[in-house]
């Protein structure tokens, strides 16, 4: 029977694209950028590995130009604060996807709280404007090259970044509330 | 000829002030007049953020029927409204939006603050939530409850309209009462 799906297969046969794997997206990453990705991974299937973070934009950059890789769409980016980490205590997370093969990978790159400088992927990705502002707002990751990084989803006035794991969750401004009465 | 149904036979009428009576005039306390006029006519501006909103919303509707203190018009403009009812969690950052609504109010106004949020924070005990909105202006009438039900914030409306009924006219210009607003950082 010659259904839609068929006809999609007939369509993609003569363009010659392979299936793209985890191994093979591995495979063309190793090729251009050798040992300096590290940390491969692939928990519930999503390719995950670590670069170091003066690499991050040229990591981007040949994900995003490559003809058969074409991740495009940055769907989310974030950090995560390891104070065990010493000397890497902040991850930048980056989720990538292609949008034509509907493959999803992510990449982290490390950085030390003191010198909490990554360079800022907003010129290529136009969605890492708004996502790097929040990234910095609650964890003070200073992107290079961003173009207006400042807070935007906390109050101007404040003076710290709360998603850092040495600040508690609760409100310290507060005095009415005390350990005896709420068990904070 | 009477009706054959009687519709609401209960209505409860607001007393008279003392004063002095004869034929075609009445003298009383002019303090007593505005009173019972401020008192069955406020306005209320409603701002509700998240779920008190909803209670209020059926505390406004047929069932609960706020209208019947006397407070038929919900204005949504805070120049024309005496009572602000915060109603729901105000983060943080919206707390310089809810002091200037405030402050855009023509005296006399009054403020209540409708649930655990507006009045103390409620669970949200987060850096990014403001601990109820007396930090940031005064309030009258508190109503505890997460939500509270259309009859606590009822029963709140009702204890604003005592404070305003014995209210005197001169409150307002009293050292009292600017101290109250200089320690609010308004005017």
């Amino acid at each position: 029977m010659y259904n839609t799906l068929t006809k999609l297969k007939e369509l993609k046969a003569p363009l010659g694209v392979g299936v793209m794997t985890n191994d093979t997206i591995q495979q063309k990453l190793t090729e251009k950028f050798g040992d300096a990705l590290t940390d491969w991974q692939e928990p519930y299937g999503m390719l995950t590995f670590t670069g170091p973070k003066d690499l991050n934009l040229k990591v981007l950059q040949f994900l995003f130009d490559d003809a058969e890789l074409k991740f495009r769409f940055l769907t989310d980016l974030q950090a995560v604060h390891y104070p065990d980490n010493k000397g890497a205590e902040l991850a930048v997370v980056y989720h990538l996807h292609n949008l034509t093969d509907n493959v999803r990978i992510r990449f982290k790159v490390f950085t030390d709280i003191n010198t909490p400088d990554v360079f800022s992927a907003s010129a290529l990705y136009q969605s890492a404007n708004w996502m790097e502002r929040e990234t910095y707002d609650f964890y003070g990751v200073n992107f290079k090259g961003h173009p207006n990084l400042i807070r935007v989803l906390n109050v101007d006035e404040m003076d710290y970044f709360p998603m850092r794991k040495e600040f508690p969750l609760e409100d310290q401004t507060r005095i009415d509330k005390d350990d005896e009465m709420f068990g904070r | 000829m009477s009706r054959p149904v009687q519709y609401n036979n209960t209505v409860k009428f607001e007393g008279i002030p003392e004063g002095y009576m004869g034929e075609g005039y009445m003298a009383t306390n002019f303090e007593k007049v505005v009173s019972l006029a401020r008192k069955n006519s406020i306005w209320p501006l409603p701002f509700a953020t998240s779920c008190c909103g909803i209670e209020f919303m059926a505390t406004m509707a047929s069932h609960y029927d706020l209208a019947r203190f006397g407070s038929e018009r919900v204005g949504f403009s805070p120049r024309q409204c005496d009572l602000l009812m915060v109603m729901g969690t105000i983060a943080k950052k919206m707390g310089p939006i809810l002091k200037q609504v405030y402050v855009q109010m023509a005296e006399p106004r009054w403020v209540i603050a409708v649930g655990a949020c507006a009045s103390s924070g409620g669970i949200f005990d987060t850096y990014s939530v403001l601990q109820g909105i007396d930090q940031v202006i005064p309030v009258d009438v508190y109503v505890p409850g997460c939500p509270p039900r259309p009859e606590a914030i009822l029963d709140g409306f009702m204890k604003v309209q005592d404070l305003v009924n014995a209210e005197g006219l001169r409150r307002r210009y009293s050292d009292q009462y600017k101290d109250l607003m200089t320690s609010y950082g308004i005017q």
